[in-house]
């Protein structure tokens, strides 16, 4: 579970996130939904622990971000926005470095590196460089390796970014599977119909706030419409940022 | 495994894939310096020995009036040849190394037990003239003297009334030393090896890492940063070592290709040589990391880290070319100055005095402590917001 509780960032001018709470439960998938430059991102890094708030508490399964980092990023699965893949190494190798960082023994690791390469439908590229790797299959690399220690709590910055029509529903298969493992998934997104389709509770956030934090029909019922393209649109005021 | 050898296990598996870096750490680095330093020397060496050796042609004004004076010369192996119109001229646009020219006036004075001039046309600025030069003012010289001698014989007088003080030059300079005037430029070589060596890999893990965006995803990785720094350094470390001892050997086969022997010098590079300079370069090693990878922290992309880099290679050259300009003695407290202390030890290595226990000590203290402030700053700079952000 995690509880972010009154989030501030500043940048220089920019106040990035002005005041952001929600709760991400487990066995519930959460989507962060709000236009691009919303704070979407700096939210997340500041969940992930890349970023200290200047005000404000992460709580990850009740540990504080801000007392032990190490432990919080312990009990985080994160696909940030930067999906950067060592392109000399193998796309198993690659996975395999981020379990040794996280401590996972040799035995168990390899037999969650090949649990996830058959999970991801990646075992056609798994002893390839990653070098020349197409968008579908970094992001699928870096949902692995994110997720080789077998982490409760999954991050994942705008995860179908870039993906084509059959990546992306790979890509909601594998949330519905890791949410009906129990875990708590956390997603940031601008598309609506992806939110739509798979979260149990929508956050909204514009301008650095959290404007909305509903089930998807609440949100229906709450704005009066009966899309919701048309309730989002209502709620941030603007449709500026979004796509359909 | 430990977070630290994993970091360092995986940057060097993925570097050994890199040709670039490869290329640059096992063979332009160590190679670039032996190379050089043999085509120098042979060059040098060659240029010298056909100066003193061969016969030389010098032109001669008005050699006719003086018979005797050519004489002498062509015993010394100086050829008149025929004289320039434009003396001066002729010096200043390199058509003549030295010309001689002998005043109308000479046969008269002569005949008269005058002093007589002879002017030897040279320019100084010329290095390459220079052999010729003494070997002409020399031979007019001893000329001078030896009829000087017969002068004050013929009146019945010793020689020894005209120089009554006689220098007699005793050079302490061992064949060794004499050596290691021209290889003061060698300590320079070493530490462009470590550089060269550590280099493309500082660029790569640090700056390359950041511009692939990967290293946000690593450091979200639950390992304290300084440690994923450790195991970074210690690649580029593993890296310039190897380089250093590939430099080291290439050297020690160097006197094989250097014809040392006709110059009358000793050359030893051999395995205590090259031991003690490994020992001397260990502080720089780290302390070069820690600062490439510092530079490279600063950069957004690897071509801007390249960029800083070349500047930062321009740095170890100050003490070489200083200490060639400005010969200064060597005070206790430089051999605790990073590059300086390297660079006096080294040539002390070659002058074949060696370097004793407190110099090797004060170079190892100082060089460290160096190090580990440049990789203090290192790992200030990776505890930064702003380095895992690649946007």
């Amino acid at each position: 579970m995690i509880e972010v509780r009154d989030l501030h960032k500043t940048f220089g001018d920019v106040r990035a996130v002005n005041g952001v709470s929600f709760t991400a439960r487990d066995g519930e998938i959460t989507g962060l939904l709000g236009p691009n430059g919303a704070g979407k991102t700096t939210t997340l890094r500041m969940l992930y622990t890349l970023m200290t708030p200047d005000a404000g508490q992460v709580l990850v399964d009740g540990v504080d971000a801000s007392v032990d980092p190490i432990a919080v990023r312990r009990q985080l699965g994160v696909l940030p926005d930067a999906r950067g893949l060592y392109k000399r190494l193998t796309a198993a190798e690659n996975i395999d470095y981020f379990g040794r960082l996280h401590g996972v023994p040799a035995g168990l690791l390899r037999e969650r590196r090949e649990a996830l390469i058959d999970a991801l439908e990646m075992r056609d590229i798994a002893g390839r460089r990653t070098e020349g790797f197409s968008q579908g299959q970094r992001v699928k690399t870096a949902i692995a390796r994110a997720m080789v220690h077998d982490p409760r709590n999954v991050l994942l910055d705008e995860p179908t970014n870039g993906l084509d029509v059959m990546a992306t529903r790979a890509m909601r298969h594998f949330m519905h599977r890791l949410k009906a493992e129990g875990r708590c998934v956390l997603f940031s997104s601008h598309i609506m119909q992806e939110v739509a389709a798979l979260c149990d509770r929508i956050v909204v956030i514009a301008h650095g706030r959290v404007v909305a934090d509903e089930t998807p029909d609440a949100l229906l019922a709450q704005t009066g419409e009966t899309t919701l393209e048309d309730a989002f649109v209502k709620i941030i005021g603007t449709d500026e940022g979004l796509a359909a | 495994m430990s977070a630290f050898t994993t970091v360092y296990w995986k940057e060097v598996r993925e570097n050994l894939r890199d040709r670039r870096t490869l290329i640059n750490a096992l063979i332009t680095g160590p190679l670039l310096g032996p190379v050089m330093f043999i085509m120098l020397m042979n060059v040098m060496i060659n240029q010298q020995l056909s100066k003193s050796d061969r016969p030389l042609s010098v032109p001669v004004i008005g050699a006719d009036l003086a018979p005797n004076l050519v004489g002498a010369l062509r015993s010394a192996g100086i050829d008149a040849a025929p004289a320039l119109a434009d003396a001066e001229t002729a010096v200043r646009e390199q058509r003549a190394d030295v010309v001689v020219r002998i005043s109308p006036a000479y046969a008269k004075a002569w005949s008269e037990g005058q002093a007589v001039q002879v002017e030897v046309i040279y320019d100084s600025s010329r290095r390459d003239a220079s052999t010729p030069v003494a070997r002409v003012r020399n031979a007019v010289e001893s000329y001078g003297k030896r009829e000087g001698a017969m002068r004050l014989i013929a009146r019945g007088m010793s020689p020894t009334t005209a120089w009554p003080v006689q220098v007699a030059e005793r050079d302490q300079a061992t064949s060794q030393s004499r050596s290691a005037l021209m290889f003061s430029f060698l300590p320079y070589f070493f530490v462009l090896t470590v550089f060269l060596g550590g280099m493309y890999l500082a660029i790569d893990l640090t700056a390359g890492e950041r511009e692939r965006q990967s290293l946000e995803p690593l450091f979200v990785n639950p390992v304290s940063r300084w440690k994923i720094l450790a195991g970074k350094l210690g690649a580029i470390c593993s890296f310039s070592v190897v380089s250093l001892l590939l430099s080291v050997a290439a050297f020690a086969t160097a006197p094989w290709f250097i014809p040392t022997d006709k110059l009358g010098i000793a050359l030893d590079l051999g395995f205590r040589f090259g031991a003690q300079v490994v020992l001397l370069m260990l502080p720089l090693i780290l302390l070069l990391a820690a600062l490439q990878s510092l530079v490279s922290a600063f950069a957004k992309s690897y071509r801007e880290a390249q960029t800083y880099l070349s500047i930062l290679m321009i740095v170890p050259v100050l003490p070489s070319a200083l200490l060639s300009v400005i010969p200064v003695r060597a005070e206790p407290w430089m051999y605790a100055v990073p590059l300086l202390g390297q660079n006096l030890g080294i040539v002390q290595l070659l002058r074949g005095d060696g370097v004793p226990g407190w110099q090797m000590g004060l170079c190892l203290a100082g060089g460290f402590a160096a190090a580990i402030l440049a990789v203090w700053a290192t790992a200030w700079m990776y505890r930064s917001e702003r380095l895992a952000i690649s946007g």
